[in-house]
C-alpha cells in the first residue's frame, strides 16, 4: 500500500500523506466488523425494552415468548443474578448509583432493557419481544433538567434532588467583587441539545464460552477492549484472564463506544448461562433511542470585561442532563468535569469560579461524544467574546486578540490549575483572520442576493487531549486511564509486529503507527504490522478516546522502536565489526557512517533468528522491545472561520465556506489529519443545524430514525480549506499532539458566531444549538435595530 | 406462503439457489445466506445507504427489498468490484482521496457511484455531490468521496471508446 | 428492525392480483417498489399478513399520450419519469420529470413507483401533489370491475385514500396540461420529505394566466389546493401578477398539522415563501 518511492538517501515517513493500509480491505468489502464475523452456530439476541420512561415494574411474563419455535431463552434481571455496572468517581460530590444490566424493579427511560431474548434468528427474537408481556406502574418522568424540582419521585433514591454529581472545583472569593467593578458584565445562558454520535456501525457483540481456554471470548465493537474486559469480568464474577475481548474493525466510535453497555454484558452473560454462542447487532432504532447520548447542557455565565475588552473574571453555572444512569467506566461526571476544568480555553481569565452538575433524567445515559463539553465551552466562550465585542464596540477579532494567551506567556498557568504548553493561539487567530480577508468573504457578504443574509464567524479554541494518569488521577476514577505500552518484535524475515493497547475505530492506526516506527527502524512502513484490539494479544491499554491513540500509543511505539533500533545497530556492529555508535538504520539497511559498509536489516533479522551462534554477548535472544508513554496531556489548538447564509424565505442556514487553521504539533499523516478535521466539522455542523435527540414531555423519543435524527449529507457540507501550523509537543518523543476532536469542537461556535453576525441588525442573539429554521424565523420577525430606534 | 421459498439470485456473476423466508431482506440474504458481508446494514429504513447494491445494474437499498422480490434478478455487490484482485479505478481513487475512514459506509458509496457513473458519463461536481447525498458517512465529511467520484468520472469519460 | 412474518405472492396480471387480495382479505397488501412500505414493516409499524408483489405485472409500466392527457402506468418508476423529458410526450407536463427529481435519492427512485406513492398517500409526496395539480384521474381495478377516482377525491386523510383494500391502482391519467409549472420545496436536509412544498401550474393565454392550479404539500394531512390564491391569479396579466397576495393567501389558508405555535407559524411562513418562489419559477418557464 505504500506508494511513495523508497529510493533516495533516507526516507522520512512521518509527515507523508501515505494512503492507508487499511483501505484495501474496506474497499473490497473484506473489512470485518463485529456483525461480519462468521459463526455458523451463533444464536441471536434482542432486547425487550421499556415503552415507559419512568415507572415500577410489577411483573414480566416471558412464557408466551418461550412457546415460539426458535426461541431458546428469555432472561430477566433475576436470571443474571441482578448483575450491575457501576461507573463512579471516588469523591464526596459524586453519588454512586448502579446501572442494572437488565432493569430491576424500576425502568428509567424508554428503551431500557427489561429482558434479553435469545433465538435462532434476529427475526424470531423480535417476534418473541412482542410476545413478552409486562406491567409497569408509571411515574411522571423527568425530561428537562428543571423537571427534577417538581417531581416528587426521584430517579435514584440515593439522589433525592436528582443531582448525581455537584462539583465546585474552582472557587474565587474575590470574583464577585471583580465582576461588580467590571466595566461590563455579559450575563447569558447558553444551551446545547441532546445528541447521538450515530456511527454508521451500531454497537454489537458476539460472545462464546470456550471450555478449552476456560474463557469467555467476546467480540465487540468498542473503543476500550481492556475496560470492556474488566467490566464484563466484574459483572459476571470472572477473573480478568477468563474474559478475552476481541475488537475487529470498528465502524466509527466517536466516544459512543468508549463505554461498556449493559447489552454487551447481557449477551456475554447469556452465552455463559446457555453455554452457546450468542450475537447481537444493535439496530438503528436501538442505537438512536436506547444506547448512549450526550451534550444536553446549559451554561449560565457571567463574564466581566474592562472598557478595553479584557476579561476580568468569569462565573459559570453548568448543568448537564446526564440521563438515567452513570455510564461505565467514565461516569456521569465526564461532561461536568470537562466543562468546568477546560472552560477557559485559549483565553487569559484572571478570576474564575464554576459549579458544574450532572442531573439525572428519564433519558438514555450520557457518555462521551467527540469533544465532550468542549463544543459547548468553546461556543460559550466565543459567544461571550462576540457579545462583549458588540457591547464595547470592539472588533470581534481584536477582542479575541486582547484576551488570547500569547507565545511569551507559555508555560501558562490558569486559574483552572492547568499548565499550558506552547501553542500557536494568537498565530492561529491572526492567520485565520488573514485568510478570511484573503478569501474575500466580506465582499461575498455584500453580494448576498435579495432575501438572503450572510455572516462571518470566527472561533479560536484549544483541544486538550492524550490525558495521562497524572491528569486522569485528579478525576478520582477507580480505574485511572492514561498510559500505554507498546511491544515490537521483528521476525526472521525482517518484518515487524507492533502491538498496542489503543484500538482503532477507523482512524488509520495501522498506517500512522507504522510511519512512526518506520522512521526509527529505517524500514518501510509496509513492513510493520500493527496488531490491536485483542486482550490476549496485547498486554494492556486504555483504548482510543480523547486524542490519545497516536500521542500515547504512538509515543510508546516510538520508544519501543528506538530500543529495537539499538538492538539492530548492536547486531549490525558485531556483524560488520564496527562500533554500534557508527551504525545508522537507513532504507532497510544498517550502514556504517562514512565507510559505505552495510548489511540489510532482513539479513540481521535472519541471523538473529537462524544463526544466533554467530553473535556474542547478547543479553536477550531475538529482536523484541517494549516502550511506554504517559504524558500528562497537551493542548492542540485551532481557529475556525465560517461564512454562512440565511435564506430569509425558508429560514434555512447554509454554510457557504469554511476555513480551518489547525495546530496539532507534528503531523504524522496529513491525509489522516485533514480527514479527521473534515469529518469532525461535519459532525459539528450536524450538531449546530440538524441533529437533536429530542423527547416529548412524557419522555418518548422523537428522533428514532434517520428521518428524524438528521445526520448531514454531502449536500449540507461546505468546502473546507485547511491550513496547518506545527508547534511540536515536548511531552512526547514524536512531537505529536492529538487532534481527533477539533472539527467537532470548533464548528458550533463558529457557525453560531456567523449567524449572530448575519443577524446583527436584530437585537437578538442565538445562544443555543441546534438552531432550527423556526428559530431563525422568530429572530427574523423581530424588528431590526433601525426599525426599533 | 410464509414458509420459505426457493429463489434464484445471480450475485457477482454466480448463480445461487437459496431457500428464504419471505421476510428476509435482500441485505440479510447477501450477508447471512451468501456470506457476502461487505454489504453493510446501517439503518434498515433506507436512509443511510450502507446496504446499497446494484440490482439489474441499478443502485438499490438492499434493506428495502425482500429476497423473494429479487428472485430472478442479478445483483452486484462490493465483493464483485475488484477484477482478479485488482482494485478498480474508483476503489483506488477512494484511497487516494482518503474517501474512507472507518470503512463501514464505503461499500454502499462504491455501489452507488458505480451505478450512477454507468448512466451518467460526465457529471459535474455539483451533480456528483447531489448524487452522493443519497448515502450517509459519519467520518469523512464527504469531500474525499465527492473528489474521488469526480476524478474517476472525468478519467472514464476521457478513456471512453469513441 | 426485522419485519413480522408475512406470506408472499407474486401476481403476473392485474386480475390475478385483485383476485388474490380479495381472497386474502384486508390484512394483505400490494407491494410495488416498497420504498415506503418496507421501512414501515422493518419498524413493525406495518405488519401485513401477506404481500402481493405486483412488480411483475407486465403492462403497468408505461407513459403514453392520449390526446391532452398523459397516461402513466401505476408501476412506472420515479426514475423513469425523471428521465422522460421528451417534449412531444411530456408537453404540458414538463413539471413531472422535475418533480421526480425531488423524490428521495437515486436508489429510492430506481425502485419506487408512482402508483405506490399515490397509494401510500404521504401529504408531502410529489406525485400526490402532481395528481391534484394536474387533475389526475386514478383508475382502480377491483373485484367488481374498474372505477376511476378524481385526485380531488382520492386523499381521505393522512396516509388514507379512496381505494378499497381490494382495489389496485393501475393507471394515473393527468388530464390538464399546462404551459407553465414549477415546484418549490423545502426540507432541512437534502433529499428528505418536504417540510412544505408548493406546486403551481397555469396556462398563459393572451398574456393572461388561466387554468391556475396551486397545490400545497406537507403542511396538512393531505395535499391541499390553495383555492383563494388560484382565484387571485386567474386572469392576471403576466406583467402584473399579485405574487404577494397569492402567497399571503396561500399561507393564510393552510391549517398546519403542527400544534406547537412556533412550528405552525414557521410552516405558514414557508408556504408563503414557497408559493412566491413557485409562481416566479412557473412564470419563468413560460418565458422560455
Amino acid at each position: 500500500m505504500v506508494t511513495l518511492p523508497t529510493s533516495g538517501e533516507s526516507q522520512q515517513w512521518v509527515g507523508q500523506p501515505l494512503q492507508r493500509r487499511e483501505d484495501a480491505r474496506f474497499l473490497r468489502g473484506t473489512g470485518r466488523y463485529t456483525d461480519d464475523v462468521p459463526h455458523a452456530f451463533a444464536l441471536h439476541a434482542a432486547f425487550v425494552r421499556s415503552p415507559i420512561a419512568f415507572g415500577v415494574i410489577r411483573s414480566i411474563d416471558v412464557r408466551p415468548a418461550l412457546e415460539i419455535p426458535g426461541v431458546i431463552a428469555v432472561l430477566t434481571s433475576a436470571d443474571l443474578g441482578h448483575a450491575t455496572l457501576t461507573g463512579f468517581l471516588d469523591r464526596d460530590e459524586f453519588i454512586k448509583t448502579a446501572m442494572p444490566i437488565l432493569a430491576n424493579e424500576r425502568v428509567r427511560f424508554v428503551g431500557e432493557p427489561l429482558a434479553i431474548v435469545i433465538a435462532t434468528s434476529r427475526y424470531i427474537a423480535e417476534d418473541a419481544i412482542e410476545a413478552v408481556s409486562y406491567e409497569i406502574d408509571e411515574f411522571d418522568p423527568i425530561v428537562a433538567m428543571d423537571d427534577a424540582q417538581r417531581t416528587p419521585q426521584p430517579i435514584h433514591d440515593e439522589a433525592p434532588d436528582g443531582v448525581l454529581v455537584d462539583l465546585r472545583m474552582f472557587n474565587d472569593d474575590e470574583l464577585e467583587e471583580v465582576l461588580a467593578t467590571s466595566h461590563v458584565v455579559v450575563d447569558e445562558t447558553f444551551r446545547s441539545g441532546r445528541l447521538q454520535a450515530a456511527p454508521m456501525e451500531g454497537r454489537g457483540c458476539l460472545a462464546e464460552w470456550i471450555d478449552r481456554d476456560d474463557q469467555l471470548v467476546v467480540t465487540v465493537s468498542t473503543q476500550l477492549p481492556h475496560q470492556v474486559r474488566t467490566g464484563i469480568a466484574q459483572a459476571l464474577g470472572l477473573a480478568e484472564r477468563q474474559v478475552r475481548v476481541i475488537v475487529p474493525d470498528v465502524g466509527g466510535g466517536f466516544g459512543f463506544k468508549a463505554v461498556l453497555g449493559r447489552e454487551e454484558v447481557a449477551v456475554a452473560a447469556a452465552a455463559r448461562i446457555l453455554r452457546r454462542p450468542v450475537r447481537w447487532a444493535e439496530d438503528r432504532l436501538e442505537s438512536l433511542t436506547a444506547s448512549f447520548q450526550g451534550r444536553e447542557q446549559e451554561y449560565t455565565v457571567r463574564a466581566g470585561f474592562t472598557e478595553d475588552g479584557v476579561l476580568t473574571g468569569l462565573a459559570a453555572d453548568i448543568r448537564c442532563n446526564i440521563g438515567a444512569y452513570s455510564a461505565f467506566p467514565f461516569t456521569c461526571g465526564l461532561e461536568p468535569i470537562m466543562a468546568a476544568t477546560e472552560f477557559l480555553g485559549v483565553y487569559k481569565v484572571p478570576r474564575y469560579a464554576s459549579r458544574s452538575r450532572g442531573i439525572a433524567s428519564n433519558k438514555p445515559p450520557s457518555n462521551a461524544y467527540r469533544g465532550v463539553s468542549r463544543p459547548q465551552i468553546v461556543m460559550v466562550m466565543e459567544g461571550l467574546m462576540d457579545r462583549a465585542a458588540d457591547r464595547l464596540g470592539i472588533d470581534r477579532v481584536e477582542i479575541r486578540r486582547r484576551n488570547t494567551i500569547r507565545a511569551e506567556d507559555f508555560p501558562y498557568s490558569g486559574p483552572n490549575g492547568i499548565t499550558y504548553e506552547p501553542g500557536s493561539y494568537l498565530e492561529a487567530l491572526e492567520l485565520c483572520a488573514a485568510q478570511v480577508e484573503a478569501a474575500g468573504w466580506r465582499q461575498r457578504c455584500e453580494e448576498a442576493a435579495p432575501g438572503f443574509i450572510r455572516g462571518i464567524g470566527i472561533a479560536n479554541f484549544s483541544e486538550r487531549n492524550a490525558y495521562g494518569t497524572a491528569t486522569m488521577g485528579l478525576r478520582r476514577m477507580p480505574m485511572t486511564p492514561g498510559f500505554e505500552v507498546a511491544h515490537l518484535a521483528m521476525d526472521a524475515s525482517g518484518d515487524v509486529t507492533l502491538t498496542s493497547g489503543t484500538c482503532s475505530a477507523g482512524q488509520g492506526h495501522e498506517t500512522t503507527f507504522a510511519q512512526i516506527v518506520a522512521d526509527r527502524l529505517g524500514i518501510a512502513p509496509d513492513r510493520i504490522q500493527l496488531r490491536q484490539g485483542d486482550t490476549d494479544l496485547t498486554s494492556f491499554g486504555w483504548g482510543t478516546f480523547a486524542g490519545r491513540s497516536l500521542v500515547i500509543g504512538g509515543g510508546a511505539a516510538a520508544v519501543a522502536a528506538r530500543r529495537l533500533a539499538v538492538q539492530l545497530r548492536e547486531v549490525a556492529a558485531q556483524l560488520l565489526s564496527v562500533d554500534a555508535d557508527d551504525v545508522e538504520l537507513v532504507n532497510g539497511h544498517a550502514r556504517v557512517r562514512g565507510t559505505g559498509a552495510s548489511i540489510s536489516i532482513d539479513e540481521i533479522a535472519k541471523t538473529v533468528h537462524f544463526r544466533s551462534h554467530l553473535l556474542t554477548d547478547r543479553e536477550e535472544y531475538l529482536l523484541e522491545s517494549h516502550g511506554s508513554a504517559d504524558p500528562s496531556g497537551m493542548f492542540s489548538n485551532g481557529c475556525h472561520a465560517a461564512l454562512v447564509e440565511i435564506d430569509a424565505g425558508t429560514c434555512a442556514v447554509q454554510v457557504l465556506d469554511y476555513l480551518v487553521v489547525e495546530d496539532c504539533g507534528v503531523i504524522v499523516n496529513p491525509l489522516v489529519v485533514d480527514g479527521q478535521v473534515r469529518g469532525g466539522i461535519a459532525q459539528g455542523i450536524g450538531a449546530t443545524l440538524y441533529e437533536e435527540a429530542s423527547y416529548s414531555p412524557d419522555g418518548q423519543p422523537l428522533a428514532g430514525s434517520f428521518m428524524s435524527y438528521l445526520v448531514p449529507t454531502a449536500a449540507e457540507m461546505p468546502p473546507i480549506s485547511i491550513h496547518h501550523l506545527e508547534t511540536p509537543c515536548y511531552q512526547t518523543e514524536t512531537g505529536v499532539k492529538g487532534m481527533g476532536e477539533a472539527g467537532t469542537i470548533g464548528a458550533p461556535a463558529v457557525i453560531l458566531s456567523a449567524l449572530n453576525d448575519a443577524l446583527r441588525s436584530r437585537d437578538a442573539w442565538l445562544e443555543h444549538v441546534p438552531v432550527t429554521p423556526a428559530d431563525i424565523q422568530r429572530l427574523l420577525a423581530l424588528p431590526t435595530k433601525m426599525e426599533s430606534s | 406462503m410464509s414458509e420459505s421459498r426457493e429463489i434464484t439470485l445471480t450475485v457477482n456473476g454466480e448463480r445461487h439457489l437459496i431457500v428464504v423466508e419471505p421476510r428476509r431482506t435482500l441485505a440479510d440474504v447477501l450477508r447471512i445466506d451468501l456470506g457476502l458481508t461487505g454489504t453493510h446494514v446501517g439503518c434498515e429504513h433506507g436512509i443511510c445507504g450502507a446496504c446499497t447494491v446494484l440490482m439489474d445494474d441499478e443502485p438499490v437499498r438492499a434493506c428495502l427489498i425482500f429476497g423473494v422480490q429479487a428472485d430472478g434478478s442479478s445483483v452486484r455487490t462490493v465483493e464483485g468490484l475488484a477484477v482478479k484482485g485488482e482494485l478498480t479505478d474508483l476503489q483506488q481513487a477512494f484511497s487516494r482521496h482518503h474517501a474512507l475512514q472507518c470503512g463501514f459506509c464505503t461499500p454502499g458509496f462504491l455501489m452507488l457511484a458505480e451505478g450512477y457513473l454507468a448512466t451518467t458519463p460526465a457529471p459535474d461536481p455539483v451533480a456528483v455531490r447531489e448524487m452522493a447525498s443519497a448515502n450517509l458517512c459519519r467520518c469523512t465529511g464527504y469531500q474525499g468521496i465527492v473528489d474521488a467520484i469526480v476524478e474517476v468520472a472525468e478519467h472514464r469519460f476521457r478513456q471512453r471508446p469513441i | 428492525m426485522k419485519p413480522a412474518r408475512f406470506d408472499y405472492h407474486r401476481a403476473s396480471t392485474t386480475l390475478e392480483a385483485v383476485a388474490l387480495i380479495d381472497d386474502l382479505g384486508e390484512e394483505a397488501k400490494f407491494i410495488a417498489g416498497g420504498q415506503s412500505l418496507v421501512p414501515m414493516m422493518n419498524f413493525r409499524l406495518a405488519r401485513p399478513s401477506a404481500l402481493i408483489d405486483i412488480m411483475h405485472i407486465g403492462d403497468l409500466d408505461s407513459i403514453q399520450r392520449d390526446g391532452d392527457a398523459l397516461v402513466v402506468g401505476a408501476l412506472t418508476r420515479h426514475r423513469t419519469l425523471e428521465t422522460s423529458t421528451d417534449p412531444t410526450l411530456m408537453g404540458g407536463f414538463a413539471l413531472l420529470p422535475t418533480a421526480a427529481r425531488w423524490i428521495g435519492h437515486t436508489p429510492i427512485r430506481t425502485r419506487g413507483t408512482i402508483g405506490g406513492s399515490l397509494m401510500h398517500a404521504d401529504a408531502s409526496a410529489e406525485w400526490c401533489m402532481m395528481a391534484r395539480l394536474f387533475n389526475a384521474q386514478l383508475r382502480l381495478e377491483g373485484p367488481r370491475g374498474r372505477r376511476t377516482v378524481a385526485a380531488d377525491d382520492w386523499f381521505q386523510g393522512m396516509f388514507s385514500t379512496a381505494a378499497d383494500f381490494n382495489e389496485l391502482l393501475v393507471e394515473i391519467r393527468f388530464t390538464t396540461p399546462r404551459q407553465c409549472g414549477a415546484l418549490a420545496e423545502f426540507s432541512r436536509r437534502h433529499g428528505d420529505f418536504a417540510t412544505a412544498a408548493v406546486a403551481v401550474a397555469f396556462d398563459v393565454v393572451d398574456d393572461r394566466l388561466c387554468n391556475v392550479g396551486i397545490v400545497i404539500g406537507g403542511v396538512e394531512g393531505v395535499p391541499v389546493r390553495a383555492g383563494e390564491a388560484e382565484t387571485l391569479l386567474e386572469g392576471a396579466s403576466v406583467g402584473a401578477v399579485d405574487v404577494d397576495g397569492a402567497a399571503r393567501s396561500a399561507a393564510a389558508g393552510v391549517a398546519p398539522m403542527e400544534s406547537e405555535p412556533r412550528e405552525a407559524a414557521y410552516r405558514r411562513h414557508l408556504v408563503d415563501t414557497l408559493t412566491r418562489r413557485a409562481i416566479h419559477d412557473a412564470l419563468a418557464t413560460g418565458v422560455q
